[in-house]
């Protein structure tokens, strides 16, 4: 292990490989999705990009977030909630009744909005789901502890207090530990809810740093209402909107395609901020 | 933004006397306990002793001491305990994890646990006597007293416990979720957990009403002042052995103020030691 307590083990500044030969890992077909049987989400289809990062935009209620929950199935715990359609990552139906749930959610990390670190130590918010999957090496679980809080950046600023509460970071911090805890699954895909929404610009850099060096090794998934980021970040984007509150795709496309020449007249409207 | 003097003062006087008012309300609270307290204190400390705590009463309990009462009362709320607890905390998981909350089947538990919070405790005793003491044959004994006050605390620390579970923030629920965690483990290393200060408050909440407890005593552990042998022995509880000996014992009165002073004391021994273990138990999580 480099002894560099600030070096990161993936390698710096967007170092992910370019995705010029896109290969599909989420394939999602027709996707509807009720709460109460009113439609949030109609019908909307599209290809997710191995190693890429893909952004959801659009306003508020248009079913940027119930569509991200729909692909690890945390949709399933909301007990209103219906689907329709079929979400296949690699090729496998994630809604089969062979699919099981708690292995599915191992290979697709989610971050949250709002930082949400256990009450427990910092060391023991990552070892927690390592023991519950399996990994039980203390040498292993602090090796992984150690590589995942590397690539988050957080290891020179906790090394010392791994013991200390995962409450007492800051906000920044704490998301980064969030966004470790995912990856100490070693997961190939992450979800991400406006991961910098609850951070102030300054932490929020730093997060959006993160995510572009987590490129390349992950297919990443992100929501985001900062259409700069989005820009910044994204090799693709989807474009969500809403029309009499139901949330439909408008388009999906290469990002820089969405943000200079999109095809519809909306898209153009909403990222040259004329709508939305 | 310039107001007049008039209305300065007059908004002054309002705000100082609301402030006085309600530190008033403050110290007449204060001011029962204290009262209580001394009281107890004046009248139970001449007769309070080391003899007191371990001889077993004599004459009716004028003289002698509370052994085998204080035996009898820690049996009663023991067993009480044992039965309740699980029951109780396990109602609480599915009330609070596994029911939706506005379920017909949740809301029509919730409700019968409302109405078993109201009702009067001597028909918990008529009620004990009934089924634990006739017919279920357990007689006037400690086991049957216990039972009974653990129906009594059903309704306490399960709503007490399903308070504190939902008080648990949604986002540990979800993070686990999300990384696959499966309900249980969430549950045993996060929720509980995190509820365990709310947990202990109820669980001193109904220890508070177990040891107070008399009508409910009278009819199903009985009213024998000596020493258990068994929990099928009939054994005299605190709350009333002071019921008995300020009601109809003569010269009862000095043993009574002693007996009333042992138990605030106990009282105050086990939620200092509750609120030390859930603390303890929060601490032990975090560091481990």
């Amino acid at each position: 292990m480099n002894d560099d307590p600030d070096a990161f083990t993936l390698g710096p500044l967007q170092a992910g490989p370019p995705c010029c030969e896109p290969q599909p890992l989420i394939q999602v077909r027709n996707l509807t999705l009720h709460y109460d049987g009113k439609t949030a989400l109609d019908n909307v289809s599209l290809d997710i990009y191995k190693g890429c990062i893909t952004a959801l935009i659009g306003p508020s209620g248009c079913g940027k977030t119930s569509f991200l929950s729909a692909i690890n199935r945390m949709t399933d715990l909301i007990p209103c909630c219906g689907i329709d359609g079929r979400i296949l990552v690699d090729n496998q139906d994630i809604h089969h009744r062979d699919c099981d749930v708690q292995a599915l959610r191992r290979r697709i990390g989610m971050v949250f909005q709002k930082p949400a670190p256990f009450p427990l130590s910092i060391r023991r918010n990552i070892a927690l789901p390592l023991n519950e999957h399996g990994v039980t090496q203390k040498k292993e679980v602090a090796a992984i502890t150690e590589t995942v809080l590397r690539d988050v950046g957080l290891w020179g600023e906790v090394c010392d207090r791994l013991d200390a509460s995962a409450l007492s970071l800051s906000g920044g911090q704490q998301q980064r530990l969030c966004i470790a805890r995912a990856l100490a699954l070693n997961p190939e895909i992450l979800l991400m809810d406006e991961p910098c929404s609850a951070l102030d610009p300054i932490a929020s850099g730093v997060v959006e740093d993160l995510i572009c060096r987590l490129q390349g090794r992950y297919t990443i998934v992100i929501v985001t209402h900062n259409l700069a980021q989005a820009r910044r970040i994204a090799n693709y984007a989807a474009f969500f909107w809403v029309r009499e509150r139901t949330g439909q795709l408008v388009e999906f496309g290469r990002c820089r395609h969405i943000f200079e020449s999109p095809r519809e007249a909306l898209t153009a409207a909403y990222v040259n901020g004329a709508r939305g | 933004m310039f107001e007049s003097a008039a209305l300065r003062t007059r908004r002054k006087i309002r705000d100082c006397v609301a402030q006085g008012l309600i530190y008033l309300a403050v110290m007449l609270v204060s001011l029962v306990f204290f009262w209580l307290l001394v009281d107890l204190a004046r009248g139970g400390m001449t007769h309070l002793s080391w003899a007191f705590l371990t001889e077993s009463p004599r004459d009716a309990g004028r003289a002698g001491g509370i052994a085998s009462i204080l035996v009898s009362t820690l049996l009663i709320l023991l067993v009480a305990l044992v039965a309740a607890i699980p029951l109780a905390w396990s109602t609480a998981i599915l009330l609070a994890e596994l029911v939706p909350a506005e379920s017909s089947f949740g809301r029509s538990v919730r409700f019968s646990l409302h109405v078993l919070a109201g009702v009067p405790s001597i028909v918990f005793g008529l009620f004990g006597n009934a089924f634990f003491s006739i017919y279920l044959g357990l007689g006037f004994s400690i086991l049957s007293g216990g039972l009974t006050l653990a129906c009594m605390l059903l309704p306490i620390l399960t709503s007490t416990a399903e308070a504190g579970l939902r008080a648990v923030p949604d986002s540990y629920r979800l993070s686990a979720a999300a990384l696959g965690l499966s309900r249980t483990a969430a549950l045993t290393h996060l929720i509980l957990p995190a509820a365990a200060p709310a947990l202990a408050a109820g669980l001193l909440i109904g220890i508070g009403r177990a040891l107070a407890e008399t009508a409910a005593l009278l009819f199903t552990s009985g009213y024998v002042d000596r020493m258990p042998g068994s929990l099928l022995d009939s054994g005299r509880a605190l709350a009333l052995h002071i019921f008995d000996l300020s009601m109809n014992v003569p010269g009862g009165d000095e043993s009574a103020y002693a007996s009333a002073l042992m138990l605030v004391i106990l009282l105050l021994c086990i939620n200092i030691l509750a609120m030390k273990l859930a603390y303890g138990l929060q601490r032990k999580k975090i560091m481990t």
